[in-house]
């Protein structure tokens, strides 16, 4: 009896949690961009993150981040169905975008910087992103930005690619919670 | 000078306003309509700014209003269409002012801060809320047709003065004619 609650209670532990050690539910990935000058934010609600940062040594650090593009969230429904379709992220031929970490290491300016390749509707791209580590209520948290060009990805396309309405920039948020030490 | 028609101020704003309400009114319906696109982008983004520029433009009206006052209407004008007319114009100076804020408040619920000529930031006291925003474009969108209803009777009761009592009324919102005193200018 006593095993099978602490079974459960396992279960129920490790369930937001990945291998890794990312808490899914307190992480976060929002991006913002402009049209026609107004500030747009959104998200992508489903995301799964294998990370095990080791800041002490960096180079030993991994990532890999698959994000389910059909989870984007935007301020207006008919966006998010726009969000969908071919022109922008193809979600039926392209339904996850992967980032893969393929360096780690450490700013003069006591942050950390990521580099890696991002897979995004077929169109693989090495980015990197400056990202700070920050320790809050028990929990590691990494943050970071990165400015990533929409149009090199092909996201946006056909009359779409007209920047003066939505801009080719879009500011990428990242904020995962490293569970555990 | 007995004044027999508008403050040339407010025979300005009078036109000024009435052509971007109507071209802010196309835009607001044609907009409803369209699918999601980057003209749909365009043509939101510019009725937004039109409905800010007559909000603004109304406050402007109404403090030269106050300032200036109305030409006094016909003595032989009847008790009744002077109260019609009163309400009228009191109702078209509150759609001016509820029309754009109740779409404003709607944008900003929505999710979208209203950015002027896509380059100044207006304020942004709410932010996105799903529930007011539906509530907030319906109440837009009621008091536009509203207020288009109340346009209409407008010109209606123009053109009634214009055709059918040949009284010669328009000439009160008539730009003033050019050898008139140089102290009109503003």
């Amino acid at each position: 009896m006593t095993q099978a609650y602490a079974g459960l209670l396992a279960l129920v532990l490790a369930l937001p949690v990945n291998a890794a050690g990312v808490d899914l539910a307190k992480s976060s990935l929002a991006f913002s961009f402009r049209q026609m000058g107004v500030p747009v934010a959104g998200s992508f609600a489903r995301f799964d993150a294998d990370v095990a940062f080791n800041a002490a040594e960096p180079a030993k650090s991994r990532a890999t981040l698959t994000v389910h593009t059909a989870s984007i969230r935007l301020p207006a429904p008919d966006a998010v169905a726009e969000a969908a379709r071919a022109a922008w992220f193809d979600s039926a031929r392209h339904p996850q975008a992967r980032f893969v970490a393929s360096r780690f290491t450490r700013l003069a300016d006591g942050r950390y910087q990521v580099s890696g390749k991002l897979t995004l509707k077929g169109v693989s791209r090495e980015l990197s992103a400056p990202f700070a580590l920050r320790e809050a209520g028990g929990t590691r948290w990494l943050e970071g930005s990165l400015p990533i060009s929409r149009l090199a990805f092909g996201v946006g396309d056909g009359e779409w690619r007209d920047t003066d309405t939505v801009a080719d920039t879009v500011e990428l948020k990242f904020r995962l919670a490293l569970a555990g030490r | 000078m007995t004044t027999s028609r508008y403050t040339p101020a407010l025979v300005r704003l009078h036109w000024l306003m009435a052509a971007l309400v109507f071209a802010t009114f196309a835009l607001g319906v044609l907009v409803s309509q369209l699918p999601v696109s980057p003209a749909m982008f365009r043509l939101i983004a510019w009725h937004k700014w039109g409905g800010v520029l007559l909000f603004g433009l109304v406050l402007m009206r109404i403090f030269v209003r106050l300032r200036h006052g109305a030409p006094p209407l016909p003595g032989t004008t009847r008790r009744a269409a002077l109260r019609a007319a009163h309400a009228v114009h009191g109702a078209l100076y509150l759609c001016f002012l509820a029309v754009p804020l109740a779409g404003y408040f709607a944008s900003l619920a929505k999710g979208f801060p209203v950015v002027l000529f896509g380059v100044l930031p207006l304020p942004a006291p709410i932010g996105a809320d799903p529930m007011l925003a539906g509530r907030l474009a319906l109440l837009h969108s009621t008091l536009a047709y509203a207020f288009g209803a109340l346009v209409l009777l407008h010109v209606a009761a123009a053109c009634k003065h214009q055709w059918l009592d040949r009284d010669g009324l328009i000439s009160r919102m008539a730009f003033a004619p050019a050898p008139s005193s140089p102290k009109g200018q503003p």
